[in-house]
């Protein structure tokens, strides 16, 4: 165990010094990317605020039985089969079917090669669920079904929650899936996410809908109120012109009124929409509804031709200025929850990682000093191997760019306090065999076999607590295990390399000395 | 060295572990633990006031009119500092938070909110279920392991060394009310390593002893192994320790529970390898034959 070739001498020299290199690139500037690498820090560390988004797919699953019901609709036509009572109840469609077709129906919709219940090979799963009873028709989302349309809202949830993020420019903002309902966001640095939360808490689903004459509410129209509280107004429910039709939106002051509103301007498709609706409608009250609000109803003068309008509502220009972003980045498939929230304000962040570097010199101090005064010279082999293991622990995190969290702090700490257990173990062994023989080489050589399956056994076990940390914690604790489990390995490394060599390099050149150890 | 007779008190330690063990289970069945908002759901607010004359009552008060449901008010390292805790969490509603601080400025003064947690039952459910799960699997993960290396007996014995150091310790967050949260789910897996690790040291050696002295009875050979491993377990424990100490002290408030956790964790684990792995073996009559006719399969 104390040979050593000059090629391991070498390559481990090596290793340690560039490893050690990243550790000093923290505090140095270097203008290549690879070489300027720094250790990043968490959000508890830097500052900032983490949410957590829930989409609530409710809406979304309630809207998609609506429109499957008109594609039934029609399907069943086109194949002259008389289907009756469409109705949607516990996300399920329900429908009659007359007597003689029930056999029909069947094999169109339990079809592998079925149109309008598509059949998905790989997971063995239609889009829907069927049950039938008599002449009764029970249409449930499949599982798969479920997957399927939960994410293809959270892909599109995700690209909004991208826009409006960005478009409020915060400092590298971190946008995450996780799970196929549930969306990640952190913004380091922010330390007051109310904005944000109000941007990522409204669908921004915009249509235009013209007010009804009427005053009672009917069949084909429906009762909303302003978003003011002020009132209400009977607004017919066919949609002239939605979001998906505006390509820009801004706020702009009104020179005329001396308000600021919001002005938009349509696509081709939106515009001659507009155009033709608003030439019909002149004299009438068109209402602009935000998320089943009525933000304001004016009265159409002219036709609106050429595809631009302005919206106005009371704004200050901060509201106009988040209308104007929330229409630009589009609505949202589903409502947004906001189901956890974090924020750490960057002082508590600084305070923290100077309580966390204090505690890591003092730590490393008391510890360095102990094994000095323990082992003597050996200690300071020991201490040495310290020194490189937490130069190789920091070269590593930082080459891996991983999170530095405050529990990662206190990860690098407590590794200090183990990681001389190897070392410990070693040396105690070492003074064992030299009882009871005469040649240190041979002693030490052994102490270093003896002891080996047991430093294994250690350290395997504190790793296997690290990865079930790392596959099950989240943020600040995921931080920790990273560092416990790197330090361990370091620890190994720097021990049987590092120590061992210089143990070696000593015994050797002292080996007639008396009380090595 | 001398020898210390640790042997002679496997069975005073053994009752007094027994009794740590039933009163800690009694505190946890019926005072429970104090989760905090990770588990529990809620919200979190630190602040720091400007002024001195802020105190908890008058902070508790200002919180109570403003119907938050439980309302908890703690000094939080220094004296400007607090940490208050309630029921409510509404991180839906853009402007909760921002309509607390101004209710509370408007009565007790400038006050910055240095940290805001906010979780909602369903992931404060979510993280509680994932933080049982990761602790029942580190221990089913250490189980496999040491039956992987060891025979039977030894799993025994290490394995209610393990839950001995784990129920007291949470037997101890439950008597001084001590608030559990996410770090404190860390902190007991890195218990569970230690523990394990100060055990598998001693056992170790009780293997290597077992097949040296053919004729030396369990009894005297867990305490001739307990000693020549004592140097060692006492060194690692006091370096452990003097890191855990200096993160305690010096490592601010948010890793004042997560440390002292760890510190409470260290000492049971080393006095639970001596005192409750190695009397396991002993009254298991555990002799050479025992890895001998293991070794041979």
């Amino acid at each position: 165990m104390l040979y050593f070739s000059k090629l391991r001498v070498f390559s481990v020299l090596i290793f340690t010094l560039i490893i050690s290199y990243f550790t000093i690139s923290n505090f140095t500037k270097v203008d290549d990317e690879f070489f300027s690498k720094n250790i990043k820090l968490g959000l508890d560390l830097q500052g900032g605020s983490y949410l957590l988004l829930e989409i609530d797919n409710e809406p979304v699953i309630t809207q998609r039985l609506q429109s499957k019901v008109l594609e039934f609709k029609k399907f069943f036509k086109d194949k002259d089969i008389k289907v009756r009572n469409f109705v949607i109840e516990n996300k399920s469609i329900i429908f009659d079917v007359e007597n003689s077709k029930i056999e029909e129906v069947k094999s169109l919709l339990d079809d592998d090669k079925s149109e309008i219940n598509p059949y998905f090979q790989q997971y063995k799963s239609h889009q829907f669920n069927i049950e039938n009873m008599d002449t009764s028709f029970k249409l449930e989302f499949s599982d798969y079904g479920l997957v399927l349309l939960k994410n293809s809202s959270l892909d599109q949830a995700i690209e909004i929650v991208r826009r409006r993020v960005d478009e409020v420019g915060t400092n590298e903002p971190n946008i995450l899936k996780r799970g196929n309902d549930r969306i990640l966001v952190e913004l380091p640095g922010l330390d007051d996410p109310g904005r944000i939360k109000s941007l990522l808490g409204k669908t921004a689903n915009l249509t235009f809908q013209f007010i009804s004459s009427s005053s009672e509410e009917s069949f084909g129209t429906e009762k909303l109120s302003f978003e003011d509280g002020s009132s209400e107004a009977i607004v017919s429910k066919r949609i002239v012109l939605s979001g998906d039709n505006l390509m820009d939106a801004k706020p702009t002051m009104n020179n005329q009124t001396n308000e600021t509103v919001v002005s938009f301007s349509l696509d081709r498709v939106g515009a001659k929409k507009f155009g033709k609706a608003t030439s019909n409608g002149v004299g009438k009250r068109l209402a602009i509804v935000l998320d089943g609000k009525i933000i304001s109803a004016p009265e159409v003068r002219e036709p609106i031709i050429g595809g631009n309008g302005q919206i106005s509502g009371n704004f200050t220009f901060q509201s106009a200025t988040d209308l104007a972003l929330l229409l630009r980045s589009g609505a949202l498939p589903a409502p947004l929850n906001i189901i956890e929230e974090r924020t750490v304000g960057p002082d508590l962040g600084k305070d923290s990682i100077n309580a966390g570097i204090m505690s890591l010199i003092i730590g490393f101090i008391l510890v360095v000093a102990f094994m000095f005064y323990k082992y003597r010279f050996f200690g300071l082999i020991a201490n040495l191997a310290l020194i490189s293991n937490l130069f190789l622990l920091v070269g590593i995190l930082t080459l891996f760019e991983a999170t530095l969290t405050l529990p990662g702090i206190a990860g690098i700490i407590l590794t200090v306090g183990m990681a001389v257990d190897a070392n410990v173990l070693i040396f105690e062994r070492i003074k064992e065999e030299l009882k009871n023989e005469n040649n240190s080489i041979v002693a030490f050589d052994s102490g270093y076999t003896k002891s080996r399956t047991t430093i294994l056994d250690a350290n395997i076990t504190t790793l296997i607590a690290a990865v079930i940390l790392f596959f099950m914690g989240s943020g600040p604790i995921k931080g920790f295990s990273i560092t416990l489990g790197v330090g361990i390995l370091t620890t190994l490394f720097s021990v049987y390399f590092i120590a061992r060599l210089i143990t070696a390099y000593y015994v050797i050149k002292n080996k007639h000395k008396e009380k090595l150890i | 060295m001398k020898t210390i007779y640790f042997n002679k008190f496997y069975k005073s330690f053994n009752i007094l572990s027994g009794i740590l063990i039933i009163a800690s289970l009694v505190f946890l069945v019926f005072k429970g633990l104090n989760f905090g908002v990770d588990f529990k759901g809620g919200t979190l607010i630190e602040l720091r006031t400007d002024k001195s004359s802020a105190n908890i009552t008058k902070i508790r008060d200002s919180f109570n009119q403003m119907n938050l449901g439980d309302v908890s008010v703690k000094n939080f390292g220094n004296e400007t500092d607090f940490v208050v805790k309630f029921e409510k969490q509404n991180s839906n509603d853009p402007q909760f938070i921002e309509q607390i601080k101004t209710k509370l400025s408007n009565s007790i003064g400038s006050v910055d909110f240095r940290r805001v947690e906010n979780v909602g039952p369903k992931v404060s459910a979510e993280l509680l279920r994932s933080g049982v799960i990761a602790i029942a699997l580190s221990l089913a993960a250490m189980l496999l392991y040491i039956w992987i290396r060891f025979e039977w007996q030894f799993s025994l014995g290490a394995i209610l060394a393990l839950f001995h150091d784990v129920i007291i310790t949470l037997g101890v967050f439950s008597v001084f009310s001590l608030e559990i949260n996410l770090s404190i789910v860390a902190a007991v897996l890195t218990i569970v390593g230690y523990s394990m690790n100060d055990t598998v040291v001693i056992f170790d050696r009780v293997r290597e002893n077992l097949r040296k002295y053919a004729d030396v009875k369990i009894f005297e050979l867990t305490n001739i192994s307990i000693n020549e491993t004592l140097s060692r377990t006492i060194i690692t424990s006091v370096t452990t320790l003097l890191a855990l100490l200096s993160i305690f002290i010096f490592g601010g408030e948010i890793l004042k529970g997560f440390s002292l956790a760890m510190i409470l964790g260290v000492i049971f684990g080393t006095y639970s390898s001596i005192y409750i792995a190695n009397p396991v073996l002993v009254s298991l009559k555990v002799s050479q034959r025992t890895i001998v006719k293991e070794e041979k399969e």
